[in-house]
């Protein structure tokens, strides 16, 4: 085998995993605070990528009324689930949070899109949009049935991906779309190239992880994150809401994809429907983790893309069934590990 | 008879619709397809609702069952009869391939496994060469019976709907059996069903490799109605799409099956064909309908249409009345009080640093009835769990009639005579109490999962229910003897459990606090019970907090605190043992 | 004076079954309350059903506000805090975290009081700052539970079953700080199987049988109820029968 084959392999392999790397944290997060699993992560990375990319050709996309849709949604459901005890401080949130903020995202998407936007302001105005369409589908989706089995909550998953996805084709078209690379900058190490995306690929997804890491083990925000996931009734007792604990996941979640999204959005074309792939690769790595660790779904994700780059070059046809049957070992070892006494479910 | 009239009205109604004149083709297909969806969705049904498994990776199955006669009857032109076996088989051959992996998952592993094997197996579909990869396989000749070929929709349909009525019918079969106790029992936990013998990873195998086999069935009437086979119809869209129609029409109801693949069905070409109209020609809006409809039928019904409708029709299920003259063999018992029947040498169980139970020795003989007490987490009910063999001794040695115990599986235990009942109720909420407490005879029947689909096991199950019937009868509760577990009070579910592990027709009866939550009275009765047990025979360790209820009827009592024993001897010795007194009863005695 | 805690005629159902039936009790300003009762008659589910845990039907008020609309978080705002039975502790988290997070919904300043007084009552705790929450003994645990609800500085503390499963000498332990805690203010809710440890430290007690307070009055006078004796303070007197 020739060693600068397997080299570039390598690189590509980890690229692509350190992307995965980042949804599979996602999905940990989401997992471990609401028991959702979530399959719409996807539509999170080709709302970001495709969002950024129609703003980079001065175009505003469809993603930034749906936030406002979305909004206002959320915003009926908070003032009914609310209506026994109805006060100004709750409506004044409630306005503020659904109407305001994705009003005022989408005001200064109007305002700012345009073919000289600087790749900044087009980067940060599709996070921002992205950003609020997660939390409003928290709040519409899932927050009604957060108490519900996590069979339902997958279900209602599922339903908001079909959803998303169908409206990602309304959005985006049904063409592929490639969006400016964030640098052009490319350096050489021996036979190895480093684009400067790539090089961005890497660096964010470390900065992500680490500031995870400080967000959950250091802030008060985040160990009561922490703490809904390790014992909902035990937050619910010291105050925590629940409900706001889901919110911030799926924000987390939503950002998470998008950046994923806008990271790969400059190597490789994304269509409205690419995104479910791509987030069920970083679901792979997730279920490797465990759900419940970050460091091993890093590293299984890097795995993922190792493999996945490994057998597209020596079997490109099985790609898919290589990548997804990677998972039944892990899963075997996984039950040859399960304890005697399972806690019981309902 | 009168509890088969709806389902005699209902086949007859379906034999008729395509007679109707002047109703569109178009409606057969959707029928057709109808049909097609239910047969995947009734295993779901058992797999998903009845059994606690979900899967998204049923339409793999259905791939299998229709590449299998694809396959077959173009390359090897084998009739397409003949394919039907190999079809069901093929499926099943997965499923036991898949199963062993997959089944022994728990919690969210299981439908994370599904769908990872569902799109691997997608993929594999699309790619191989002599499946056609992605364009598939055409030219299937269609089912004929002499020289009737079923072309049309409306020919296949009567096989379809055949297919599915039988199905609905062996399933139903199945859930009202034995092994349907059996598996409506996995979704509780399997602690309980395992210490009555229910072989669940053999229990969970089987509802996987029927639920598969029923969508083998499924792919295999789909491969002669449309003539062709591609990947597409078994993806993961479609896997998830089968499982939405089970939870639709109401996961745990066969009917709900149908009904769930009604509505969906119906609902998808309803807005395929109207959406583009009103909102004007735009791709993909009935995906996006769609799916916030069920977001939205999931947060108003969370549990299915099909149970919604039942509550608001007036129909009632049959009254099960066993003939209690009906009897099983009894076991021998020792005629004897000097025999010993249960002992503990120095039983150990540590769980990480911490020692539950610390080298703990105590016998039960013969026609005795022996009280455990001890603080809360003094490793009483982890002394039960290591003789009933949910748990395994760290070291020491557990003998039950002089065979050793300490590394047998609760099945085992179960087999030798011993029953038992749970400090914290492990009933199936949602089946009767004559359902519950025949769980404790499943070591006493004999009839298998085939024969339960064709009745074959009526002789075998009367003589269950009457046992059944027998012990509730003996506890006092005939009353409530149809009512769901679920809607008794916490003390007469304890006693519901009692009567299960009666029909253990066990040598040792262990009972985790028996007497909490009941009234006076019906601690009297209890304990009236136990001692009638006693002289006939049997012997009894409890644990139990009522200090009054233990004292008048214990004829031994063994004081655990810290896991240790303390303490063991007569009530009355123990009442003045100081170190008891210390350590559990409290200066006021 | 109205009382900090009032609920009258509360009734609580799982599904047909109602588990509390028209149940009326009051906590004063430091005041300790007791409930005592069997294993199932409703102790449990009725301090659950004031926390808001489950849904209950009649009028509960604490501090002067109707409770009705109010969620558990809102009712911990309120000065309310159950240390439930299973304790609830953020296993996998440390001491301090899970002490942290107990002051979750006040201010920062009062935050660092809280936890001077917590150490203060239990000095075990700031040894084990760093231990992790799932690894503590029983008795540890249960201190921590209890030091994570004083956090929030509440003004009425339920305590469901604080000495179940522990050792006696710690038992003993826990009782005295549950009398410091009224010395400081804090008034309690206690519910226990263990009758006599309560009935001593308690200054009113209600006794629950299958769902309905059979009877109330002083602690003092509570414990020498025959009828109570012959039930919950250990064995009947020789030659007498239970009724």
């Amino acid at each position: 085998m020739n060693t600068t084959i397997m080299l570039f392999l390598l690189q590509d392999g980890i690229t692509n995993g350190a992307i995965y790397a980042l949804l599979g944290l996602a999905l940990v997060l989401v997992f471990a605070v609401t028991r959702v699993i979530l399959i719409p992560q996807g539509e999170f990375v080709t709302y970001g990528a495709l969002s950024y990319a129609m703003l980079a050709t001065g175009q505003v996309p469809g993603t930034a009324k749906l936030a406002v849709a979305m909004g206002l949604v959320a915003f009926g459901l908070d003032l009914f689930f609310a209506r026994k005890s109805l006060h100004a401080r709750l409506v004044a949130r409630a306005v503020a949070v659904d109407i305001v903020f994705p009003l005022a995202v989408c005001l200064l998407t109007y305002a700012l899109a345009g073919p000289k936007t600087p790749i900044a302001v087009n980067i940060a105005l599709a996070l921002l949009i992205v950003a609020a369409i997660g939390l409003f589908l928290y709040r519409i989706a899932f927050q009604p049935i957060a108490h519900t089995s996590v069979l339902v909550l997958l279900i209602a998953s599922v339903g908001c991906h079909l959803a998303l996805q169908g409206l990602g084709l309304v959005f985006f078209g049904a063409e592929g779309l490639r969006g400016p690379a964030l640098s052009n900058v490319a350096l050489a190490a021996g036979s190895l190239r480093f684009t400067g995306q790539s090089l961005a690929v890497y660096g964010l997804t470390v900065a992500f992880i680490i500031a995870l890491w400080l967000f959950f083990g250091y802030s008060l925000t985040g160990k009561a994150l922490r703490a809904t996931a390790v014992n909902r009734l035990g937050a619910r007792l010291v105050g925590i809401r629940t409900t706001l604990s889901g919110q911030i996941a799926f924000l987390l979640a939503s950002l998470i994809g998008a950046i994923s999204g806008i990271l790969i959005v400059p190597i490789t074309t994304l269509y409205y429907d690419t995104g479910f792939l791509i987030g069920l690769k970083g679901f792979i790595a997730a279920i490797i983790g465990g759900l419940v660790s970050y460091p091993l779904t890093a590293v299984a994700a890097i795995l993922v893309g190792v493999v996945e780059a490994f057998s597209s070059f020596y079997a490109s046809n099985f790609k898919e069934v290589i990548v997804f049957t990677l998972i039944l070992p892990v899963l075997v070892l996984r039950s040859l590990a399960a304890p005697a006494v399972e806690e019981e479910k309902d | 008879m009168t509890q088969r009239l709806p389902l005699i009205i209902f086949a007859l109604v379906m034999a008729l619709i395509p007679l109707v004149p002047g109703i569109p083709p178009f409606w057969i297909v959707l029928l057709d397809n109808i049909g097609l969806a239910a047969l995947v969705a009734m295993g779901l049904v058992l797999l998903t609702g009845v059994g606690g498994l979900t899967s998204f990776g049923q339409a793999a199955f259905c791939g299998f069952g229709a590449y299998t006669t694809a396959v077959l009857t173009t390359a090897y032109g084998v009739s397409p009869w003949l394919t039907l076996p190999l079809s069901l088989l093929v499926s099943g051959i997965a499923a036991v391939l898949l199963g062993i992996v997959t089944v022994r998952l728990s919690g969210h592993y299981l439908p994370l496994g599904t769908i990872a094997w569902g799109i691997a197996l997608f993929y594999l579909f699309s790619k191989l060469e002599f499946l056609g990869r992605n364009d598939g396989i055409s030219g299937i000749p269609p089912l004929a019976i002499g020289s009737f070929k079923m072309l049309s929709p409306g020919a296949i349909y009567y096989a379809i709907w055949i297919a599915v009525l039988i199905s609905a019918v062996l399933t139903l079969n199945l859930l009202d059996s034995r092994t349907g106790r059996a598996i409506r029992a996995l979704r509780r936990g399997h602690i309980a069903a395992e210490a009555f013998g229910v072989q669940t990873p053999r229990a969970k195998l089987l509802v996987f490799i029927y639920a598969a086999v029923l969508a083998g069935l499924s792919g295999w009437l789909y491969a002669h109605f449309q003539r062709a086979a591609n990947p597409t119809p078994f993806g993961p869209q479609a896997g998830i799409e089968y499982l939405f129609i089970a939870v639709v029409g109401g996961a745990g109801y066969v009917w709900g099956a149908v009904l769930g693949a009604g509505i969906v069905v119906i609902l998808k070409e309803v807005l395929q064909s109207y959406l583009p109209y009103i909102f004007g020609g735009q791709s993909q809006l009935e995906t996006i309908v769609f799916g916030i409809l069920l977001v939205m039928l999931l947060q108003l019904a969370p549990s299915g249409v099909w149970p919604w409708l039942m509550a608001r029709l007036p129909l009632k299920a049959a009254r099960k009345t066993p003939d209690t003259s009906l009897t099983l063999p009894a076991r021998e018992r020792a005629p004897t009080t000097s025999a010993v029947l249960l002992q503990l040498d120095k039983a150990r169980k540590q769980f990480g640093g911490v020692t539950a139970v610390n080298d703990v020795s105590f016998d039960v003989k013969a026609r005795e009835i022996v009280a455990l007490i001890g603080p809360n987490g003094a490793g009483k009910s982890t002394t039960f769990n290591l003789i009933t063999g949910v748990l395994t001794a760290t070291s020491g040695a557990i003998s039950v009639l002089g065979r050793k115990v300490e590394n047998a599986p609760p099945q085992e235990v179960v087999k030798l005579g011993v029953a038992r009942t749970f400090q914290h109720v492990k009933l199936v909420p949602d089946m009767t109490v004559l359902e519950n407490v025949a769980i404790g005879a499943h070591l006493r029947g004999a009839s298998g999962a085939v024969a339960s689909m064709f009745r074959l096991d009526r002789a075998d199950e009367a003589r269950l229910l009457a046992e059944a019937a027998r012990q509730i009868e003996r506890v006092g509760l005939t009353d409530q003897i149809d009512q769901l577990a679920g809607s008794l009070s916490l003390g007469q579910q304890r006693i519901v459990e009692i009567a299960r592990a009666l029909c253990v027709d066990p040598m040792l009866l262990l009972l985790d606090e028996p007497a909490a939550g009941l009234r006076h009275m019906e601690k009297q009765r209890l304990a009236a019970l136990l001692r009638q047990l006693r002289d006939g025979g049997m012997s009894v360790l409890l644990v139990e907090h009522d200090m009054g209820f233990v004292m008048d009827l214990a004829d031994r009592i063994v004081v655990l605190d810290f896991g240790t024993k303390i303490a063991e001897g007569t009530p009355e010795a123990i009442k003045k043992n100081p170190e008891v007194i210390k350590a559990y009863l409290g200066a006021a005695a | 004076m109205s009382a900090l805690l009032s609920v009258s005629d509360v009734h609580i159902a799982y599904g047909k079954v109602e588990a509390v039936r028209g149940v009326s009790l009051e906590v004063g300003e430091n005041e300790i309350v007791t409930i005592i009762g069997a294993n199932g008659a409703g102790k449990t589910t009725l301090l659950n059903a004031v926390m808001g845990i489950l849904p209950l039907k009649g009028r509960t008020m604490f501090a002067g506000k109707d409770m009705a609309t109010l969620d558990i978080e809102d009712r911990v705002a309120a000065g309310l805090s159950l240390v439930p039975e299973h304790r609830e502790l953020f296993a996998t988290m440390n001491v301090e975290d899970n002490l942290q997070l107990g002051a979750f919904r006040i201010a920062k300043a009062t935050a660092a009081r809280s936890f001077e007084r917590v150490y203060s009552l239990f000095p075990r705790l700031q040894e084990r700052r760093k231990q992790l929450a799932g690894t503590l003994s029983g008795g540890e645990q249960q201190m921590l539970a209890m030091g994570r609800a004083l956090m929030g500085a509440p003004k009425l503390l339920m305590l469901d079953e604080p000495s179940l499963g522990l050792a006696p000498i710690i038992v003993a332990d826990i009782f005295r700080t549950i009398g410091e805690l009224r010395a400081a203010g804090v008034s309690v809710l206690l519910v226990e199987q263990n009758a006599q440890a309560a009935l001593q430290i308690a200054d009113r007690a209600y006794v629950m049988e299958l769902g309905e307070f059979v009877l109330s009055g002083a602690a003092r006078d509570i414990a020498r109820n025959q009828r109570v004796a012959a039930s919950y303070l250990g064995f009947q007197h020789e030659g007498e029968s239970a009724v």
